[in-house]
């Protein structure tokens, strides 16, 4: 997903939150994202911290923990992780905006087969809100 | 969703929430009409109306966007021998023209690759794009399904609410049984349903018509099979002269009727 695109999801998703919660402001949004989509992390804080003005989210902490992503073989059973730099620059690109075109590039590195899991580190998930019910 | 109350504090455990299905809709938002163009079976022409059904709407004037989530076996890029596009990154994705339709596909990023989906994948990956295209303000988004009834029609109606279902099917009863299933589905959930086009029309029979009438549906018309038609696959110009295309074109005027 492209960063933006996905830091305007991740301020929507907790605005929203937010509001059903009777939150005034956020201060604190804790963030897993997953190696597998090859965020580029300082976009990402970037856009956060243009796209969180004038919203309930304007004092936010943002706390972003990386994962790595590992793949499992559903023939074989192999699991092993994904690493950047072992495929080439289309591949690692398309794998960025779909993650899901990995299973057109990528093949268990044991039996040769499609057909893994991303066990872990796919996307972006958001992990914990925190914040204030009243102005203080 | 746990939340941990203080006097005035909250914690909220989203318990790894998927951030991108909120932006979806407001994605959407600009786009006047969608029509996910379907049927429970495949080779029965949902692609080439969906081509063929968007290049007629834009031809009126209308601006028109085509959406290809058959991510498998993607096949409109073939009909509009789109080669040599691909999106531009804009506070996301912002799909190509050609041949003045807004156009998006898996292909600008699997390539001539054979992509080997599971339905989560599939999920997934129209959840990805969903959230990721930036489609502006159209009048008609046109969306082509993979056949079946599976995971991206159950997406397309949790994700997608103001999509409208125009169905395809041939004059086989094979064909038309899976369009019975599928249209009973949607009427189920109250999605709306446009009507049925009977496509590759080989000889005189008036079953499809009056099984479709006798669901309560519009039969919107037929298509008759068409020889010319391989040949214009590939060259929207010799496309748009077959007697396909103007059957869909009038189909296209009781659509938007």
């Amino acid at each position: 997903m492209h960063e933006w695109a996905l830091a305007e999801a991740v301020v929507s998703t907790v605005s929203q939150i937010a509001e059903r919660e009777g939150l005034r402001r956020v201060t604190e949004v804790r963030l897993k994202v997953g190696e597998l989509q090859q965020i580029e992390m300082e976009i990402l804080r970037f856009a956060l911290s243009e796209l969180k003005r004038s919203s309930l989210l304007e004092d936010a902490e943002f706390i972003i923990e990386t994962e790595k992503a590992e793949l499992t073989c559903r023939v074989c059973g192999h699991k092993w992780f994904f690493k950047r730099i072992e495929i080439d620059e289309n591949a690692a690109e398309a794998i960025h905006f779909i993650p899901e075109i990995a299973h057109a590039y990528i093949r268990c590195p044991r039996c040769g087969s499609p057909d893994f899991e991303v066990t872990r580190g796919r996307g972006v998930w958001l992990e914990s809100i925190k914040g204030a019910k009243q102005d203080d | 969703m746990d939340a941990e109350y203080g006097l005035k504090a909250l914690r909220v455990r989203s318990k790894m929430t998927d951030p991108r299905v909120s932006v979806i809709e407001g994605r959407l938002k600009k786009v006047n009409s969608i029509l996910a163009v379907s049927s429970g079976k495949g080779g029965v022409g949902k692609s080439l109306i969906a081509s063929t059904l968007s290049l007629a709407l834009a031809s009126k004037g209308y601006e028109v966007g085509l959406f290809d989530i058959d991510f498998t076996n993607p096949s409109t890029h073939i009909i509009l021998n789109a080669e040599g596009i691909s999106p531009t990154e804009e506070n996301g994705i912002v799909p190509p023209k050609i041949h003045g339709l807004k156009y998006m596909s898996i292909i600008y990023y699997s390539d001539k690759r054979v992509s080997p989906l599971r339905g989560v994948d599939m999920s997934n990956a129209l959840i990805e794009l969903l959230a990721i295209t930036r489609w502006g303000s159209i009048d008609f988004l046109v969306i082509d399904m993979p056949p079946g009834i599976s995971d991206a029609i159950l997406d397309l109606i949790r994700l997608v609410k103001k999509a409208s279902f125009l169905m395809v099917t041939t004059s086989s009863k094979l064909a038309f049984e899976t369009v019975r299933k599928l249209t009973s589905l949607l009427l189920e959930l109250r999605v709306p349903v446009i009507g049925v086009i009977e496509n590759m029309k080989m000889r005189e029979s008036s079953f499809i018509q009056e099984q479709v009438k006798g669901m309560g549906l519009r039969f919107l018309g037929e298509i008759p099979f068409d020889y010319s038609l391989e040949e214009a696959i590939g060259d929207v110009d010799k496309l748009l002269k077959t007697l396909f295309a103007q059957k869909v074109e009038e189909l296209a005027e009781k659509i938007i009727s």
